[in-house]
């Protein structure tokens, strides 16, 4: 096993070296003058040209490639030019909401998806069944963005139940300590403030999870009815144990792992929704970082966050693997 | 491992996820304390924030815009969504009366004018501190100057250009301003290589507010996130992408102000969502609302409409490299085939007017005596066949429309599509083309793709000079003169009133060169907007500035 860790883990660099390749030598050839979109319209060509010199752009491609490579060795992300800050400082921030928030949404959306399927499959070709898998295709199909804003006009305009944006409620802000803000209220044991955060994440997290959820619940139903009809349910069920534990207990771990990998998909697609999330709910997670350094073609800020995406993803699906061994004790990793 | 049940399996992937988050989230610099109780601030050992005063009047106020600021420092921007902050920490030397662009006095309280135009001495306003507790004087405004024209400046710091400075008072090289020079603790003297005529309109630019040299010091690169001046409010925190938050200055130099205790700045970027939240008490003021939410917003009595004077111009640029543009004939045969009203009712709720001349009519020197090609479909065709086009245009034209939202221009695509059906009924054939922003920007200047293109302007300043010479000169080639569009006898007419500081004869001067533009059409003027922007109906004393940045000092909650 722990073999298999130090190999898996070494195969993450030239994974992110490719990366970086690829994100490199796209937003290269985006056509466009970053000078230019950098400093708006009303920049003299002096300053333009000094900011030209100044990020390498008057040097070949392959040669900025590896400056930036140089740098990145060295723990150095660049500096954003938007904003003249260290990208390492500035996207801590960011990287904590988002991280919030997806989550949140991916507790949303396994808890309701992964039982969802799980009732569904229990009772196949029920009211509920039939009610749970049209839900199911509706989620697959839901713009983010129509969504986000029909949560916002329902619960937060027509039943003032929750709150529209952000994160907190900027009259009574929430004390920083790590920027997750849940965590930071459990921390400072302020329990009001604890639940106006939770209450910020709902419609946000719902927004995100209902696709996930939905392509959750339609694998584990059908991942479940696979397993119900094996031999060992039917032993199990022989022996008399009682629907519940034969379901939940017996049942969902084998179930389960085909789902695991869907779950590890999804929250790494997430990571690519929360763009849109991000802008209804004015949510300053990383999607609209990166996002906005994109619309002013910010170079260092673009790269580095795509960057560290990619690395998030790429440790899920490695903890998604190491969690298979987990659960099922036959895949052995030698 | 075994002994768990799944479904805690499930919620440790969550767990797995949050903790993660957790390796990297160290707090940041900028994120500093947010107590509410406004004691600790990581700006400045400022002020602590008065009591709550008494009754149940909201004394904070919540402001949602579509944007963050790129820096808090005025000097190294040229965004409208920095300066807008900027414009409540710092005060300039003048500033523009409010809802105008008229020049008055403020940080000085005087200033005179040798008659040959090169040397400005201004009279300061005693007595005035800045954030940090020292004292402003005249050597504080020289030291700001000397940053921002010495190009070897150690308070320029790595990436910073002083842009606004080099555009307003010439690049290095050919500066304006020879030297600042401090009379006395409280007066301060400029002389200046060549008259200007908008001197004193720039001085009293956002960008020239006067920021504390010690602070600067100290901070040195960090000024940028913690900014220090003399102005209404105190900066206390910025979370970038979600809010700025600032404090009354209770020592503030003028008597009375600022009204409220607190100001939130939150960047909503969806322009819907940021209605949302102003209907749901989330916010008491926003910006930029969208036309289409005009009608709610009027329906609901505990909400108020607030226009900002229109000081903006949209425009269809003819590209003069390109044939037939070069054609003075067939620029105003389109013209005559734009039907501006109709574009107004259509796409800007009536919240805009027909553009006659490449200015805003709010601002002095716009000649009111010229004439707009008027609709005529008639004369447009007459025109065409005048210039060898009886039939229409051979090729097909290429129209540039711009692909993001404008306060001049809302939906750029849309407007063009309207024009496209006007030029069809003339024989000509157009193509919309809608390249990503940075794209766009960067073709329209190169001018090899578009034949005609879609783009605008909001003024910086009050000064004619800011929109006619900026725009249409042949100096402003390659840049902001998109059209490349030259005429001599015109760049005779704006260099020349650059340096006259009559403002009698300036007046003349542009009423001039707006009627050979006029004559000329190197533009279709489309529209002036006026922007909206929306608040809660018991918020009283917030006056709109033209250029996009006002005040919040006189805001208070009845």
């Amino acid at each position: 096993m722990n073999s298999y860790l130090i190999k898996r883990v070494m195969v993450l660099f030239p994974v992110l070296i490719g990366m970086t390749l690829i994100v490199f030598s796209i937003i290269h050839a985006i056509p466009g003058d970053p000078a230019e979109t950098i400093l708006g319209q009303k920049a003299t060509e002096q300053s333009k040209q000094a900011l030209r010199n100044q990020l390498g752009l008057d040097k070949p491609w392959l040669q900025q490639y590896f400056n930036y490579m140089g740098d990145l060795v060295q723990g150095d992300l660049g500096t954003s030019i938007r904003t003249k800050t260290p990208i390492a400082k500035e996207i801590v921030p960011y990287l904590a909401a988002t991280l919030e928030l997806t989550a949140a949404s991916m507790l949303f959306a396994t808890f309701v998806g992964v039982n969802a399927g799980i009732l569904s499959a229990w009772r196949q070709n029920s009211w509920f069944d039939y009610t749970a898998m049209i839900i199911a295709l509706i989620g697959v199909s839901m713009p983010i963005f129509w969504l986000g804003l029909m949560e916002q006009l329902l619960f937060a305009l027509k039943l003032h139940w929750l709150p529209s944006i952000g994160r907190m409620d900027q009259r009574n802000p929430v004390e920083t300590i790590t920027n997750l803000y849940v965590l930071d209220t459990i921390l400072a044991g302020q329990w009001d403030q604890l639940w106006t955060v939770i209450k910020h994440l709902i419609l946000p997290s719902i927004a995100l999870g209902t696709i996930p959820m939905a392509v959750i619940a339609r694998m584990t139903r059908s991942s479940m009815l696979e397993v119900m009809n094996s031999d060992y349910i039917r032993t199990a069920k022989a022996k008399g144990m009682s629907q519940f534990l034969v379901v939940y207990k017996h049942a969902l771990k084998n179930a389960l792992i085909p789902v695991l990998t869907v779950i590890g998909l999804q929250t790494g697609a997430l990571l690519g929704g929360a763009v849109l999330t991000e802008t209804i709910f004015a949510w300053p997670g990383v999607g609209r970082y990166i996002f906005e350094a994109i619309s002013s073609r910010d170079y260092p800020v673009i790269q580095t966050g795509i960057l560290i995406i990619a690395f998030i993803f790429v440790v899920i699906n490695l903890l998604v693997d190491l969690l298979y061994a987990a659960i099922d004790p036959r895949i052995n990793y030698k | 491992m075994k002994k768990w049940g799944n479904l805690a399996l499930v919620l440790m992937l969550g767990a797995g996820l949050a903790l993660s988050g957790c390796g990297g989230g160290n707090n940041t610099g900028n994120a500093g304390n947010t107590g509410n109780t406004g004691g600790n601030t990581a700006a400045t050992n400022a002020p602590a924030s008065l009591p709550e005063t008494s009754g149940t009047a909201q004394d904070t106020l919540i402001l949602g815009r579509g944007g963050d600021s790129a820096s808090l420092d005025p000097a190294i921007v040229t965004d409208g969504e920095s300066l807008k902050i900027a414009h409540q920490v710092f005060d300039s030397l003048l500033e523009y009366k409010p809802g105008t662009s008229e020049v008055q006095a403020s940080l000085a309280d005087s200033w005179e004018v040798t008659p040959d135009g090169l040397s400005y001495t201004f009279k300061l306003h005693p007595g005035v501190k800045f954030h940090d507790g020292t004292d402003f004087n005249a050597e504080a405004v020289v030291f700001n100057f000397q940053r921002w024209s010495d190009p070897a400046s150690e308070y320029k710091f790595e990436g910073d250009s002083f842009d606004y400075y080099d555009s307003m008072f010439g690049p290095d090289g050919s500066r304006v301003i020879k030297e600042v020079k401090a009379v006395d603790e409280s007066t301060v003297q400029f002389v200046l290589n060549q008259p200007q005529a908008p001197f004193l309109q720039n001085i009293a630019m956002t960008t020239f507010g006067i920021a504390s040299p010690a602070a600067i010091k100290e901070k040195k690169e960090n000024f940028k996130n913690e900014p220090v001046g003399t102005g209404p409010f105190v900066f206390k925190e910025w979370k970038r992408n979600d809010s700025i938050t600032l404090d009354k200055n209770t020592a503030y130099w003028k008597e009375g102000l600022p009204k409220l205790n607190k100001v939130i700045v939150r960047s909503i970027p969806d322009n819907s969502a940021r209605f949302t939240a102003l209907q749901n008490g989330e916010i008491d003021l926003m910006e930029d609302l969208s036309p289409d939410d005009l009608s709610t917003l009027e329906s609901n009595s505990a909400l108020t409409k607030i226009e900002r004077p229109p000081f903006n111009v949209a425009y269809l640029g003819f590209n003069f490299k390109k044939k037939p543009f070069d054609n003075v004939k067939v620029r105003q045969a389109l013209s005559h085939a734009v039907n501006k009203q109709e574009i107004i009712d259509a796409f800007f709720a009536g919240q805009a007017q027909a553009a006659v001349n490449p200015m805003p009519p709010s601002l002095w020197g716009y000649n009111d005596s010229v004439k707009d090609y008027e609709y005529d479909l008639d004369k447009a065709k007459a025109l065409l066949a005048e210039a060898g086009y009886p039939d229409g245009l051979p090729d097909p034209v290429t129209l540039y429309a711009m692909p993001v939202s404008r306060p001049y221009m809302p939906d750029g695509k849309k407007v063009a599509e309207a024009i496209q059906a006007e030029w069809e009924k003339i024989g000509v054939k157009t193509v919309i083309e809608s390249p990503e922003w940075a794209t766009y920007l960067d073709d329209t200047k190169a001018g090899e793709k578009d034949d005609i293109f879609m783009l605008g302007w909001t003024g910086d300043n009050g000064d004619p000079d800011n929109f006619l010479y900026t725009l249409l000169d042949k100096d402003a080639i390659p840049g902001n003169n998109r059209a490349f569009y030259v005429n001599e006898e015109l760049h005779t007419l704006l260099t020349g009133a650059q340096k006259e500081t009559d403002q009698g004869k300036r007046t003349e001067l542009y009423k001039q060169a707006q009627e050979i533009i006029k004559a000329d059409a190197p533009w279709i003027p489309l529209v002036h907007t006026t922007p909206l922007l929306a608040g809660k109906a018991n918020l009283k004393g917030f006056v709109p500035g033209p250029t996009g940045t006002e005040y919040y000092s006189e805001i208070y909650f009845e």
